[in-house]
């Protein structure tokens, strides 16, 4: 018992610099994220809760629309993630071989639509999408086609979304990507010019193989990112039309602050939580053998 | 391929770096006119924004645009500075970044600096359960948090708004990193010469900590300035919506005024454009710090 007291005592400043940023971090993390897998095992209405078990997650999963709502949120990771990590490499590849001053003004450009809010670019997009005075029909009556209603038709909606994205984003990306291009030995490409490889070939062969932290490390981060759209969302569509763009994070903000049913809300956090977390092992698992150089 | 292609990212044959300034080839040229248009698109939603709310607000929805307004107009800034609103809006945003920034600065350079350099029991316990936290999705604590803020009777209020984002893990997880990296020398010197525990941390390691201190708080600040889905749970009076949160009710509000929204988005957008210029090589440069190779 002394002992202990006098360990304590002797790390007395260790804990003293710890615990404003622990007191916080147990009451916000640790305390929510407990509480949140309880929440989901109890029908929890506005004023009255009671002990249902598992009976939220049976719900849920015979539950059309958030078979919906997952299938919405997997085509849209499935369509930003690999398509902002092209746009990042490629941008990356053609800019890298210029002097830094040209390379910081790329990478500004690309960055400043990161920096902007996600309500702000929704309400630029909605202006750009609006049927009859916006700028992309205006661009589609200049080849000769017709005005479209792209958030208002089931078929377009979460496509013009992800068309939305891969426009804006992408601007971080390059930033590290080229940092790591950066990194790369140049020995390396001396040896594979000795060996009489192409421009391509030592792009494919030694480039992209040794970005693959990189390109691992912003693959997991986007997917994490993707899964929980949904600012863009709430301004633009509101998971319509038809719930063609209602998406988890939206089902579960619908579901908690609409119609406060917040048992079953946590319960569709508690399965993002697992689906990201499932995702983000297996990215790591079957792309992330270490690379040595 | 021919060796005057530069494309591709790869150095070329001959290192041009050891001949100085390499020269400009054909290939260079397309290269980049491709990043350029790709800029350019990437770009123009901004440019639109702002054209459209310096435009005429009867003017906005003429086809074809005006690319560069032949007569700017200020009269959507002033029909948006004439909500009664909008200055309380800009205040609440103020005050929820700047807050939330500053007590995490502080928080998180105290803790980092305890989990870097100092020894204690349960240390890597702790340290695992911060990091850990990083990977949950922050809707997984959304609605404990708001039970939980509600029982305490802090809903729609500053408290509400601002105390959630201060213990972001992430703030931790990065000065822990940077502080490893100071010399324990300076440290073992100032207790020598007789300086207080906090008074190390305030004359000796704030100070040395100074570059990672500046990035985080410039990203805690534009995370702030930008949040959506918390300030929107966490407020239900118009008084204390945040500038994003009272811009998504005017975009309700009003959803065919384009002139006055655009002129809303561009006024937002504003301050945070100033902290990317003035902070340009923070952001192209900080985002690789415990990221990579960590």
């Amino acid at each position: 018992m002394q002992a202990i007291v006098r360990r304590l005592y002797r790390d007395r400043w260790g804990y003293a610099f710890i615990i404003p940023s622990f007191v916080l971090f147990a009451f916000f993390f640790l305390v929510p994220v407990i509480w949140g897998g309880y929440l989901s095992l109890l029908d929890y209405k506005v004023f009255d809760k009671q002990w249902i078990g598992i009976r939220n997650y049976v719900e849920l999963f015979q539950n059309h629309l958030f078979w919906v709502a997952l299938r919405n949120t997997a085509l849209y990771t499935l369509a930003v993630v690999p398509l902002w990590l092209g746009k990042a490499l490629i941008i990356s590849a053609l800019i890298f071989p210029f002097s830094k001053p040209i390379q910081t003004f790329f990478k500004a450009a690309f960055y400043l639509p990161h920096v902007t809010s996600a309500v702000i670019i929704s309400m630029v997009w909605l202006w750009i999408f609006n049927p009859p005075f916006g700028l992309l029909n205006y661009l589609m009556d200049l080849v000769g086609l017709g005005p479209h209603a792209w958030l208002g038709d089931v078929r377009t909606a979460l496509l013009s979304i992800v068309f939305m994205q891969v426009v804006m984003g992408g601007g971080s990306s390059i930033v590290l990507i080229t940092a790591a291009m950066g990194s790369i030995p140049y020995h390396l490409y001396e040896a594979a010019y000795l060996d009489g490889a192409t421009k391509a070939q030592a792009f494919f062969r030694v480039t992209v193989p040794l970005l693959r932290p990189t390109l691992l490390y912003l693959m997991v981060m986007g997917t994490i990112s993707s899964f929980q759209v949904f600012t863009n969302i709430y301004l633009m569509t509101q998971g319509g039309p038809q719930f063609a763009t209602t998406t988890l994070v939206y089902l579960i903000y619908d579901t908690a602050f609409k119609q406060f049913n917040f048992g079953l809300a946590s319960a569709q956090a508690v399965v993002l939580f697992a689906i990201v977390f499932v995702l983000a092992v297996a990215q790591f698992k079957w792309l992330g053998q270490e690379v040595e150089y | 391929m021919s060796a005057s292609s530069s494309s591709l990212g790869v150095p070329a044959r001959v290192s041009t770096r050891a001949l100085g300034a390499r020269r400009f080839r054909p290939g260079d040229a397309v290269a980049l006119s491709v990043v350029t248009l790709l800029a350019i698109t990437s770009l123009m939603p901004l440019y639109w924004m702002v054209i459209t709310a310096i435009q005429e607000p009867t003017l906005v929805v003429k086809l074809p645009p005006e690319w560069l307004p032949k007569n700017p107009s200020m009269a959507n800034f002033a029909e948006l500075l004439s909500r009664p609103l909008l200055g309380r809006w800009t205040l609440n945003s103020i005050v929820v970044a700047v807050t939330v920034t500053a007590a995490q600065l502080f928080v998180a350079a105290l803790a980092g600096y305890a989990f870097a350099k100092k020894d204690f029991a349960g240390r890597n316990l702790l340290f695992w359960l911060y990091v850990g936290s990083m990977m949950i999705p922050g809707q997984v604590t959304l609605i404990p948090r708001y039970i939980l803020m509600s029982k305490v009777g802090f809903i729609n209020t500053y408290y509400g708004l601002i105390l959630p984002s201060i213990s972001a893990p992430f703030g931790v997880f990065l000065m822990k990193q940077f502080m490893q990296t100071l010399p324990g020398e300076i440290i073992d010197a100032g207790r020598i010469d007789g300086a207080s525990e906090f008074g190390i941390f305030r004359l000796l390691v704030a100070p040395l900590a100074k570059p990672a201190l500046a990035v985080l708080g410039i990203f805690t600040f534009v995370g702030e300035w930008n949040d959506f889905l918390w300030p929107l749970v966490i407020t239900n009076s118009s008084e204390m919506r945040t500038l994003q949160v009272g811009l998504a009710m005017l975009q309700e509000e009003v959803p065919m005024a384009f002139g006055l929204l655009m002129a809303g988005a561009t006024y937002a957008a504003i301050p945070i454009t100033v902290v990317f210029l003035m902070f340009q090589r923070y952001f192209l440069k900080g985002l690789t710090v415990g990221a990579l190779k960590g």
